[in-house]
């Protein structure tokens, strides 16, 4: 299991999940999601798919509460200190 | 000059809800407030988020279907076959005496045979593993889970209909949407009865699983009998539903001159989509209100006519805004004086078929001069600041009706049932 | 009653992509059937299909709307834009509430349902999509096509299996009745997946045959059974006032009459409903039979089907007495989608004035009927189309030329577009 999450992860999982929209590959980190055509059902699908690949639990209001790139990042690296996976 | 308009009233009910079989139970729940939100007891949910629902203690052979029925229809088939012989009953018309070919049917569902299809394909991908899926397992049936108008022909079979005859699926505005489409079908004279309603069973592992994946359910588990809270500031989400109602409508001459029962008219409908969101609800309530704007035109019932809003009321955080703003935005100051409750905190979100149940219980308000409460309201939200009819049902006279639904696909819908009598007789 | 008329055409079948490439090859009496490909049938009674052939989606889409559509969404998103661009329509320029979308399902995004079925059965729910809730239901056409094109008036689906895409034309016509002035209208389906195949071949109808050439021959004494395809047609639908307004490039013709009926329950001592449907619909249409030049076949390669439709069209036309084909025939049976492909190929034979050929069938001569199985060029006044769904669902539409009538202003402006 990944320890780190990055914003190439961000970006790949978006894609895979979501698709493309135009400005992924620019200096997204501090876009807002909504500003980058990914709204609430995209989210919930990335989340989804962070969740399994990455063995974290995102809390639902946290997630909502990340509305950029940055923040959800960290989010997700926050909770992969804080829960470490086995394996 | 066009001929006077045909007026199509409902003069059978047939109702399958959580918490009782039959119109009686289910308004007998309704009056006294009581909810039938469970653990899930179709399957095991441990695996999933949300794991509770409001189900109904059915049993097909005992609800008088012949085991051939049993074993060819989905529950959700089986629920609609069970409401329309109800519906059939009540209205006191001897069917084999009617002209068949006059005879139509109009069923709702949003989600169609999903039980029976998460099961049959359960067996026949030997639980997931098999890409190329058995066909040697499959059952002869399955055809009939495929293709929901199998319901449709189901009701028509039970009732000898052979006139128009199809299915709705709106998503989760087909219970109005059915019935409308069966008023209108009676309005052009294509038909001089209708058995028109909606179903649906759709409390199985890939429901539960699709609605956890957007959170759109509730996770509150741990007390599943107020689980359903519309309007409520704690509301996290819906609970899923099933069930059915099935009824019988005619146009109001030919019904009083056989001096029929007639319960109420169906005097308004109309459907707007938002083309905003497949799930999402803008706040303003803005396509919703034209909906009821229209339904209200078509019935010539004035906004502050309205007695009663029978809301959609699902409990997800931006439905009940979304609903109350529409609610604001078409009836002015009136909204705020008009009793509006949800029934889906007692009988759950059945989906497709919830629009037809609260119809049902819509023209039971009337019909009782009675409006269901909304369970489990005990702080309601700031944004939804009007009277919601917490927790305890309320004698209060009703004419007019307004019962309204919102769907995934962006469809929001609005009916309008009046007292043909009383109201402008 | 304002009259509901057809000025655009989308259409998605296995023969060609586009309006003009699927007449041409239907009009020569190409096939389309052949070996399926998107999965390998070889452990299946039935291989046969009419599958579409390059079809890209993603030059047509925003890459958004991948991953939450199935196939059959994609390829009616499509449709529904060239319908759209067929006719002239910017959507962004009608009134708020004046177009909808009103179109015929059968099974849904079966193909999307089957990919997150076992995503749930063989990895466990957390893995099922967040597009699931929608991405396979009925109702997904016309709130997606809703969507792309900011469609917001009354907005419907219909479920009568293979009838279905008949019902959703007459119910657009309900509609613009009722002061809608534009409806897409139709369907398009493709549920070719192995649990979609396996639930088709539970049905009993599909052809078991290899040779492409000799697996669906209706009205032939070889019949047995049919091949499924993929596909169908969005119609444009206008209020014939909206239509002539805004001076419209082209008015294919008038959704002139419809009827739907029900068959007995099994076991029933009454005759089929087949009959009273187009009964009905000529009597909506105010048309006799003589004034009906083509009848457009359900056919649906079963001896016994094929012995009831042919027995309803004898009935209210005569023996021989009208040509009927099945142009359906090169694509396969296209579920809600066959209803609304035939009602456009009747709308493009009335133009042309040209009957498409059934292609395969050598009729058997105790159906009596004027099968047309070579092109035949005639000036057609109407057309009568036909469908039916499993369950006994019959449904029947009437179309005809717009005729723009007696008001000068009106048929100056139509005749000056053309």
């Amino acid at each position: 299991m990944p320890t780190v999450f990055t914003l190439d992860d961000l970006r790949r999982i978006l894609r895979e999940g979501s698709g493309e929209t135009d400005d992924l590959d620019g200096d997204i980190l501090d876009l807002e999601f909504e500003s980058l055509g990914y709204e609430s059902l995209a989210l919930l699908e990335t989340t989804s798919r962070i969740e399994r690949e990455f063995g974290v639990v995102l809390d639902d209001e946290a997630v909502a509460g990340a509305a950029t790139p940055r923040a959800l990042v960290e989010l997700v690296n926050t909770q992969l200190v804080a829960a470490p996976q086995a394996g | 000059m066009s001929p006077a308009r045909r007026r199509v009233v409902i003069t059978g009910v047939g109702v399958l809800a959580p918490g009782g079989v039959g119109v009686k139970n289910f308004w007998q729940l309704l009056a006294d407030g009581r909810t039938a939100t469970r653990r899930i007891s179709l399957f095991d949910p441990s695996p999933f988020r949300s794991q509770v629902a409001a189900e109904v203690d059915f049993d097909p052979e005992l609800a008088g279907l012949s085991p051939q029925q049993v074993r060819r229809m989905d529950r959700a088939a089986q629920f609609a076959v069970v409401a329309a012989r109800e519906a059939v009953a009540d209205s006191g018309l001897e069917f084999a005496a009617l002209a068949a070919e006059r005879t139509g049917v109009t069923i709702g569902t949003a989600v169609g045979a999903t039980m029976g299809l998460d099961q049959e394909y359960r067996t026949v991908s030997d639980g997931g593993r098999l890409d190329l899926v058995d066909h040697t397992y499959a059952v002869p049936h399955l055809y009939g889970y495929l293709v929901p108008s199998s319901f449709a022909t189901e009701v028509a079979w039970a009732v000898g209909a052979e006139g128009p005859c199809t299915v709705v699926s709106t998503g989760c505005t087909s219970g109005l949407d059915a019935v409308g489409h069966a008023a209108q079908v009676l309005r052009e004279g294509a038909a001089e009865v209708m058995v028109a309603g909606a179903t649906d069973a759709p409390i199985s592992p890939i429901t539960v699983a699709c609605f956890d994946a957007i959170k759109a359910t509730t996770p509150r588990n741990d007390d599943p009998q107020h689980a359903s809270r519309p309007f409520d500031a704690s509301r996290n989400g819906f609970v899923l539903g099933e069930g059915a109602a099935v009824f019988v409508l005619e146009e109001l001459t030919s019904a009083q001159r056989r001096g029929a029962r007639i319960y109420a008219e169906v005097a308004g409908h109309a459907s707007r989509s938002n083309a905003f969101h497949m799930t999402g609800l803008r706040p303003d309530g803005r396509e919703m209100a034209e909906a009821i704007r229209v339904a209200l035109d078509e019935a010539r019932v004035a906004g502050t006519d309205v007695d009663y809003i029978n809301a959609h009321g699902s409990g997800t955080k931006q439905n009940d805004r979304h609903e109350t703003a529409a609610f604001k935005r078409s009836l002015g100051e009136h909204a705020y004086r008009t009793p509006v409750s949800s029934i889906k905190s007692m009988v759950g979100h059945s989906l497709g078929a919830i629009g037809s149940i609260e119809i049902a219980a819509s023209v039971l308000a009337l019909t009782n001069d009675v409006v269901p409460p909304t369970a489990n309201l005990h702080t309601a939200d700031p944004e939804c600041d009007l009277d919601y009819v917490p927790l305890t049902a309320r004698d209060h006279r009703v004419d007019v009706v307004l019962s309204v639904g919102s769907g995934f696909g962006g469809f929001q819908s609005a009916m309008v049932l009046t007292d043909p009598f009383r109201w402008r007789a | 009653m304002s009259r509901a008329v057809v000025t655009g055409l989308g259409v998605a079948a296995p023969t060609g992509l586009g309006v003009e490439r699927y007449w041409a090859a239907t009009i020569a009496g190409h096939r389309g059937i052949r070996r399926l490909t998107r999965f390998d049938p070889s452990s299946y009674p039935a291989g046969l299909a009419g599958e579409i052939e390059g079809f890209d989606a993603a030059e047509h889409l925003p890459s958004r709307l991948l991953p939450q559509t199935d196939r059959m969404t994609r390829i009616a998103l499509v449709s529904a834009d060239w319908a759209l661009a067929d006719a002239g329509v910017r959507p962004e320029e009608l009134a708020e509430y004046d177009g909808s979308v009103i179109t015929a399902s059968h099974s849904g995004g079966f193909e999307f349902g089957q990919n997150e079925l076992r995503a749930l059965w063989n990895r466990g729910g957390q893995y099922v999509s967040a597009y699931q809730s929608f991405a396979w239901f009925y109702a997904v056409n016309s709130g997606q096509i809703s969507i792309r094109n900011g469609l917001r008036g009354p907005c419907s689906v219909v479920v009568s299996d293979t009838a279905g895409g008949l019902d959703a034309l007459a119910q657009a016509r309900r509609e613009i009745r009722r002061g809608t002035r534009l409806v897409i209208s139709g369907a398009v389906d493709a549920s070719l997946c192995p649990w979609g195949w396996v639930a088709q071949l539970a049905g009993g109808r599909l052809s078991t045959a290899d040779d492409p050439a000799g697996a669906y021959l209706p009205f032939d004494a070889r019949a047995r059974g049919h091949v499924p395809g993929e596909g169908g047609a969005l119609l444009v639908i206008e209020d014939e006032r909206h239509a002539v307004e805004r001076s419209a490039p082209r008015i294919y013709g008038e959704i002139a009459g419809h009827a739907s009926t029900m068959d007995p329950a099994p076991g029933v001592d009454r005759p089929p409903g087949l009959r009273r449907a187009i009964e009905l619909a000529l009597d909506d249409a105010g048309l006799a039979p003589p004034e009906i030049d083509v009848v457009f076949a359900d056919a649906a390669g079963l001896p016994d089907l094929d012995r009831a439709e042919a027995d309803a069209i004898n009935q209210v036309f005569g023996a021989g007495g009208v040509p009927v084909t099945a142009p359906k025939t090169a694509t396969g049976r296209l579920y809600s989608g066959a209803g609304p492909l035939d009602v456009a190929a009747a709308l493009l034979a009335l133009r042309d004035g040209v009957i498409p050929p059934t292609i395969g069938s050598s009729p058997a001569a105790d159906y009596a009927l004027d099968l047309v199985t070579r092109t035949r060029a005639v000036p057609l006044r109407a057309a009568l189309v036909l469908a039916r769904g499993v369950g006994g669902f019959n449904s029947a539409v009437v179309v005809r030329p717009f005729d723009p009538g007696t008001d000068r202003a009106t048929r100056n402006r139509v005749t000056g577009t053309e």
